[in-house]
């Protein structure tokens, strides 16, 4: 045993690996479920598993995923009863998931810890970031809780839960603040297998396996108990909750003399003297030690006192644990119960100091819910407000509540960072590496240096062209410092097109150095740099450096990847490490972060570690400002007031300055927000030629982003184009004498170049000129985005005499799906557009959690747009696992209120009219034309409604909308519908009403990067399937085939889009459900997506997707309703799959484990193959022989 | 019936190795199988010719590799990497080298490995890996194809001198260089490289040669299968460098039939090696060949290889202008004659 501190390896890590770690090491059966915050803690246990790393006892853990966190729940609650030492990782909804099976393992005195990155539970919107709402909910379930601060402290709390459960036999909640501790990087010391063996006693590691079902000393558990004696059974457990205090103090002690860290039920910080203090728990406790530290050395009177263990509540020691000098105590809860006397802490600190009969003020106020910044001076403000007289009670801090007034204000200046710290901040683009350095920076300087060092990274909410910030602090003292960096000493910019967007240097001090990554050198940087940027170099005297990292990188063979040139240059300028030492560790970094990529990308990396500190410069600023351009204005200024006064806030960077006032009260927000954002990503953007184009509308098609739009419009809408606004004879048989435009949004593109790929046309004289051809962005900016406005004012082609079922004529509908955030090139975005512009004005969408949702819906703006009639989709989200059923809700709203609305028109016929009643209730709605008709005969319904003033008259005006057909799409993923909405959707797939279900398939998790679903096909890498998916794909539509009753089509648009057109109108006009599965290529596929759509090619050429329909309107034709659309495999399964790193990873580092796998992939597709072919040639039902 | 194999030696040497006979197989994707080398050996191969290691593919699979867990990472809160961390190291060479073990381990005849570099350093650590792993000797397979226009003749067949005397000094297995036809003065390459220390040169390499789809209006790679007729250009050279270089002499490229192999050995080759005969015929026809070598050497009473090799050299014909400029003209006549 060993108790000295200085003998533990130092590590590098954040807050969801260090309780991986060891929730890895002391537990036999894992069950995870992905779900942000949490996704890498299950995803750190699969990887040491499927390497081989063991726990204490020499054997390796089994980790299981399951389709849910409910399923993750059950089964662990199995393995449990069954013996198992066994965990789970989870937070937000998989927590609440998890509940009815944690009143259960609590009820049967289960030993087991979940450890939770606790996250905001989902109200008005959804949100992935961190506070207590979570945990709280699950307050009442009988599990113990205890609450870890930091990332040593969750380190050290989950062996001590783990302890104190076996002990105690009550199961613990052990969990930490989301992201701002479980992805917070920070030196700690790591906890050695010795100190995992000397906590955990095994005599109750065999106790827990003596409690075990086993057949061979059989005993029932899980009993149905009656009103005679539940309740007392209930009360039996008491004595176990009344010794959990003492046990987990007993296991603190034990720890300390293991480790030096000394730890208690209620740790206090301040001065012995106190007369104010704060209670509270999680990060947020980190920096009010900061804080008091700060203040109490300059006199102030206070104190804090963190909770650690919030369940069973030990009044006797809270109070204890109390200065008896303090007179006023501030409860800050990171949650909110609306409706309740207080904040859950708040009420137990109340109801500890009542019971014991002590008497002081208590307020109770709310912080950081969704992991809104907490500073100290926040803090400050707190302990400020308690000495006044009469303290605001239920306040709120660190936003400004202009309704009900409950936020106090906080001095923004106010700051507690060490003078002696390294205080850096780095923007970067996502995929540019810079995060990745970062972390590879913390680890330099937390191992090779004796600095302590934290590492928190933010990320915007797209997931392109998204910029990426990295907060590091380096310093000789131990860092609480739980917050974001206002003050930074070192600033990089490592993309230079930022400087026009953001005021990257507003948080520079004095003094300060800005590393500018510029493509023009020292003598030519400085004019090309914005106003704003020249006067606060100037005026905060900032030592800038510049180096062009693209070309160092260029010709270091590293294409786009600055990430070790930006890093050495950071390395080589703050002085952290000697040059060399710093050289020596970044190649030590390189071997060990790339090293299993392969030695060549090791060298390439060397190389240009070695070409960089030659190209960077200290530039020589002038004293004066010289420049004239200025940032960009956030959005045009013909957006409309809720854009500018709302969303141009949280687009630059102001959103916490946003008043409680400015808030929609309910989550609801107005759609058509995203035009405005113009996100200028691209470097290069399409340009048409439109002599060679012939106008077959792929492009338009295929666009992620509907950045690419077409129009035919009359020759008089010309006058006034701009001069570079080009226009041809449209190519239309009965539009001859009409004109066609193809128009670029150059400000919304995000440049995947899939619609140069899909281009048909090739020049007769130069074959690698098409009719589109990717040029230089900037240069065409200013013209193409005057040709784009121009464009948008021409009218809409008619609808109504456009065929539906062609490609060429799809490009003219418009599309209500546009420049949403998605990455660039994704696959999933062209069927939604696609989804708009057939169906869009008429369109509910119930959309599935997920990336769907995220570019769907995430602030600050949504794609989802409206037509020139107002009308667009309407779009919601419920959660992950529901969304199945809340889209047949939705259905149901619609056919119960058309129900009631026909009745209505039916009783009211004479007085509204029988033709228009008789039109209304017999009406064809199954084309354009007549949705447009029965919108006609609606609005002269309304125009008589008007006139009669009856309750009939204002139900049916108020219902009057529901007589016009409406398309209920249910959207989702594959993480949803093959697993964790399964039950729901195949409910729904059997309840035969008229919904429409889109899944888009990536075969993988991707909203949560990257974790295996039943989608991953065989043979794939996925987290959670490290080694290669053991198993085959699930075959989704077959199963939904098998009803008889469910339109299925089985689609990929790069391999026919006349299919995916035809599958979209018959699901769409299947008067029952449909069900539409999309093959949706993903970044996760590891392949550059602006080949994606000759991948999908490939997919179905390899007979791996093939495409097929099952219509049961057939059935009734007699005919065969299976339609099998593609043709048979015309190319190998490895010429499909060797294309994508998720293959090839394991091809390249497992080569007999790849080839075992792919010889049973190709059983799968040739089992599939004749199957489908078999069904495809069976006769129909006979009645055509009628 | 007299037993051929008893009264006619087939043995040859090539690069000092001691081979059976003059059948070897050349580099070629069948390689890639232990399963095919130990066919190859069955049916009478005296050696085998690895597949090529390309440094260039093997770098450009890492990059890729390298770029698609990059760019799919960072990109956002909820997803800070996409794909799951490797389980293993990426093989790179390793596959290539315990493939080399492999077939050692497999088959008794010699086993060369093939191999093609981009760098100098690659060069050279790819051929000590392959040393290590057990190849009897390299074949350095030079595909190089000098699209640069400001790089001269000289300086190419420079490159390839440098390359060859850095790989000779690091590696003591013996090496040979296989070259493209098209080089200035052919006698003139194969001298240097003699001089630099070439234990063998193998004439010649067949390279990719694109094609057009029409359709598609795409280049499209292509490889035609050799034809017997692209021999003649091998007998030609090796004719005329028998005798001149101390390299062993290797002729690959349009052998198909046995009087092929005959007409080889008599330019002055060491060995045989061909692949598209046994893509065309399966790796049984070399038992074939084999038989009908014996059979053509008996019928016209030759007793060993070694007795017909150079014997229709340039330096071992009464006309040696034969094998010069003259002859074209002479084709020319003869064609205008018919």
């Amino acid at each position: 045993m060993t108790n000295s501190s200085t003998t533990r390896p130092k590590v590098t890590i954040d807050g969801n690996e260090a309780a991986a770690y060891v929730a890895h090491k002391i537990n036999e059966v894992i069950a995870i479920y992905p779900i942000t915050p949490s996704s890498n803690m299950g995803e750190w246990a699969d990887q040491w598993s499927a390497e081989g790393k063991t726990n204490i006892w020499g054997t390796v853990p089994t980790v299981v995923e399951m389709q849910s966190e409910g399923g993750a729940a059950g089964a662990l609650h199995g393995a449990l009863q069954a013996g198992s030492l066994s965990t789970t990782f989870t937070a937000s909804q998989g927590l609440l998931l998890m509940i009815p099976n944690m009143f259960k393992i609590a009820g049967e005195l289960t030993p087991t810890v979940f450890h939770i990155a606790a996250r905001t539970v989902a109200a008005q919107a959804l949100s992935i970031f961190g506070d207590h709402s979570d945990v709280m909910a699950a307050r009442s379930t009988g599990f113990a809780m205890l609450s870890s601060n930091s990332v040593q402290e969750v380190m050290d709390f989950a062996l001590i839960s783990q302890a104190a459960s076996l002990e105690s036999r009550i199961p613990f909640l052990h969990f930490f603040d989301g992201f701002r501790t479980s992805h917070e990087v920070a030196k700690v010391e790591e906890l050695t297998v010795e100190d995992l063996k000397a906590m955990i006693d095994d005599g109750l590691v065999r106790a827990h396996r003596a409690r075990a079902l086993t057949p061979d000393s059989p005993v029932i558990r899980g009993t149905a108990q009656n009103p005679d004696v539940f309740f007392q059974a209930r009360e039996a457990v008491n004595s176990f909750y009344a010794a959990v205090p003492t046990i987990v103090q007993q296991q603190m002690d034990k720890f300390a003399g293991l480790t030096g860290r000394q730890y208690n039920l209620f740790d206090y910080v301040g001065a012995p003297d106190a007369d104010r203090i704060i209670v509270m728990m999680g990060s947020g406790a980190e920096v009010a030690h900061e804080t008091v530290e700060h203040l109490a050395a300059r006199g102030e009177k206070i104190g804090l006192l963190k909770v650690r263990l919030y369940r069973p509540f030990d009044i006797e020691k809270f109070v204890a644990a109390i200065p008896a000098s303090v007179k006023t105590i501030a409860v800050l809860d990171r949650c909110k119960e609306p409706g309740a006397t207080g904040e859950p802490l708040y009420c137990d600190v109340i109801t500890a100091l009542v019971e014991m009969g002590v008497s002081k003020k208590v307020v109770g106020g709310r912080y950081g819910l969704s992991s809104k910044e907490f500073t100290p001076a926040m803090v400050k403000a707190v302990y400020d407000g308690l000495l006044k007289e009469t303290p605001r009670n239920h306040f709120t801090v660190g936003i400004r509540d202009d309704v009900t007034f409950t936020s106090i204000d906080f001095d923004p200046a106010f700051s507690t960072e060490e003078p002696g710290a390294v205080r850096a901040l780095f923007y970067g683009l996502g995929a540019d590496g810079t995060v990745g350095a970062n972390k590879n920076s913390i680890k330099i300087i937390g191992e090779e240096t004796p600095n302590f060092a934290q590492g928190y990274f933010v990320y915007d909410s797209k997931k392109s062209g998204s910029i990426t910030t990295s907060h590091l602090r380096f310093g000789p003292r131990p860092i609480h410092s739980s917050y974001l960096i206002s003050k930074a000493n070192f600033i990089a910019c490592h993309q230079f097109v930022f400087l026009e967007k953001l005021d990257m240097l507003k948080a520079a001090e004095c003094g300060a150095t800005f590393l500018l990554n510029s493509p023009y050198g020292p003598a030519e940087v400085w004019d090309r740099l914005p106003l704003p940027v020249q006067q606060t170099i100037i005026g905060k005297k900032l030592k800038f450096y510049v180096i062009d990292g693209n070309e160092v990188a260029k010709k270091t063979g590293m294409g786009g990847r600055i990430n070790t040139i930006m890093q050495t240059c950071f390395f080589a300028i703050s002085g952290v490490l000697p040059r060399e030492e710093a050289i020596a560790a970044i190649k030590y970094s390189i071997q060990k972060t790339y090293g299993k990529r392969g030695e060549s990308v090791v060298q390439k990396n060397f190389a240009a570690v070695d070409a960089t500190l030659d190209q960077l410069f200290e530039v020589q600023v002038p004293e004066a400002v010289s420049s004239t351009i200025q940032l960009r204005p956030v959005v045009p200024a013909a957006a409309p007031g809720f854009v500018q006064n709302f969303t141009a806030r949280i687009i630059a960077g102001e959103g916490d300055d946003l008043p409680v006032s400015a808030m929609p009260i309910d989550g609801t927000f107005p759609s058509a927000t995203a035009q405005w954002e113009k996100r200028n990503i691209a470097l290069d953007i399409p340009v048409w030629d439109e002599q060679l184009c012939i106008q077959c509308g792929k492009c338009v098609l295929v666009c992620p982003h509907s950045v690419i739009r077409a129009k035919v419009y009359d020759d008089s809408y010309l006058a006034g184009a701009p001069s570079t606004f080009k226009a041809v004879p449209a190519r239309w048989k009965d539009m001859k004498e009409k004109k066609y435009t193809l128009q670029v949004a150059p400000e919304d593109c995000t440049g995947c170049t899939l619609c140069v790929e899909v281009c048909p046309v090739k020049s007769k004289s130069e074959v690698r000129h098409k009719a589109l051809n990717m040029a230089p962005q900037l240069p065409l900016r200013d013209s193409e985005a005057a040709n784009w406005d121009f464009f948008l004012n021409i009218p809409d082609t008619d609808r109504r005499p456009l065929s539906m079922s062609q490609v060429k004529d799809i490009q003219l509908l418009q599309p209500l799906f546009e420049f949403s955030g998605a990455c660039t090139g994704c696959g999933e975005t062209p069927y939604l557009k696609l989804l708009t512009q057939l169906f869009g004005d008429r369109t509910m969408i119930a959309n599935a959690t997920g990336c769907s949702s995220i570019y769907g819906a995430n602030l600050p703006t949504t794609p989802y747009c409206t037509n020139g009639d107002g009308r667009g989709p309407s779009w919601s989200n419920s959660l992950f696992e529901d969304n199945a059923e809340f889209g047949l809700g939705m259905r149901l709203a619609v056919d119960k209120q058309n129900e009631y609305a026909r009745e209505l028109v039916w009783r009211m016929a004479s007085a509204l009219g029988e033709n228009l009643a008789k039109g209304i209730l017999e009406a064809d709605q199954s084309s354009e034309a007549g949705i447009f008709e029965q919108r006609e005969r609606v609005r002269q319904l309304r125009e008589k409604l008007a006139a009669l003033d009856t309750v009939e008259s204002r139900d049916l005006a108020s219902l009057a909308d529901s007589l016009v057909k409406k398309s209920v799409w249910i959207v989702g993923g594959d993480g949803w519908a093959y697993d964790i909405g399964y039950g729901g959707l195949d409910h729904v797939m059997a309840s035969g009403r008229n919904v429409n279900i889109l899944v888009l398939d990536t075969e993988v998790y991707s909203n949560t990067g990257g974790q295996a679903s039943k989608a991953t096909p065989r043979a794939a890498v996925a987290k959670f399937a490290a080694g290669g998916k053991p198993v085959g794909k699930k075959d989704l539509a077959m199963m939904a085939a098998m009803y008889g009753t469910v339109y299925v089509a089985r689609i990929a648009m790069g391999s026919s889009d006349m299919h995916t057109v035809k599958a979209f109108l018959e699901a769409e006009a299947w008067d029952g459900p449909s069900i539409i599965i999309a093959y949706s290529h993903c970044i996760a596929h590891g392949y550059d997506l602006a080949m994606g759509l000759d991948q999908q090619k490939a997919a179905v050429n390899s007979g791996y997707w093939p495409l097929f329909r099952y219509n049961p309107a057939l059935v009734a034709q007699g005919r065969n309703p299976f339609q099998l659309d593609s043709k048979a495999p015309t190319i190998a399964l490895k010429d499909y799959i060797y294309n994508e790193t998720r293959y090839t990873m394991l091809a390249k580092s497992n080569p007999e484990e790849a080839k075992r796998l792919l010889v049973l992939a190709e059983g799968d597709v040739a089992s599939r193959w004749k199957l489908y072919s078999d069904m495809a040639a069976m006769s129909g039902n006979g009645a055509e022989k009628k | 019936m007299i037993d051929l194999t008893k009264t006619i030696d087939l043995s040859t040497t090539y690069l000092g190795l001691k081979l059976k006979n003059p059948l070897v197989a050349s580099s070629s994707p069948m390689c890639q199988d232990v399963g095919n080398v130990r066919r190859m050996e069955d049916a009478g191969a005296s050696a085998v010719v690895l597949h090529s290691l390309f440094e260039e593919q093997i770098a450009i699979e890492e990059d890729e590799l390298d770029r698609a867990i990059q760019e799919s990472s960072g990109l956002y809160a909820e997803a800070t990497t996409q794909l799951p961390e490797m389980m293993g190291q990426v093989l790179g060479p390793d596959g290539y080298l315990k493939h080399i073990g492999q077939c050692k381990k497999a088959v008794g005849i010699p086993i060369v490995a093939s191999l093609n570099g981009t760098s100098l350093g690659g060069w050279v650590r790819y051929a000590r890996e392959m040393e290590q792993a057990g190849a009897d000797a390299l074949e350095l397979n030079i595909y190089y194809l000098p699209v640069d226009g400001d790089v001269s003749g000289e300086q190419v067949e420079q490159k390839y001198v440098d390359l060859v005397k850095e790989v000779v000094a690091q590696v003591k297995i013996p090496v040979a260089v296989k070259l493209g036809p098209y080089f200035s003065s052919m006698s003139n390459v194969a001298k240097k490289l003699d001089a630099a220390g070439a234990s063998g040169l193998v004439l010649f390499n067949r390279f990719y040669q694109p094609d057009y789809d029409l359709e598609e209006l795409e280049v499209v790679p292509n490889l035609i299968l050799s034809n017997p007729h692209e021999l003649l250009l091998r007998l030609h050279w090796i004719a005329v460098l028998y005798g001149n270089v101390k390299a062993d002499l290797a002729l690959t490229g349009g052998v198909h039939s046995a009087t092929d192999v005959v007409k080889a050995m008599m330019a002055g080759a060491r060995v045989a090696m061909m692949t598209s005969a046994l893509l065309k015929r399966g790796v049984s026809f070399l038992d074939t060949l084999c038989t009908e070598l014996l059979v053509w050497m008996g019928e016209h009473e030759y007793d060993s290889i070694r007795q017909m090799q150079g014997s229709m050299s340039r330096n071992a014909v009464p006309q040696p202008e034969a094998f010069e400029r003259a002859n074209y003209m002479k084709v020319l006549r003869s064609y205008s004659m018919r």
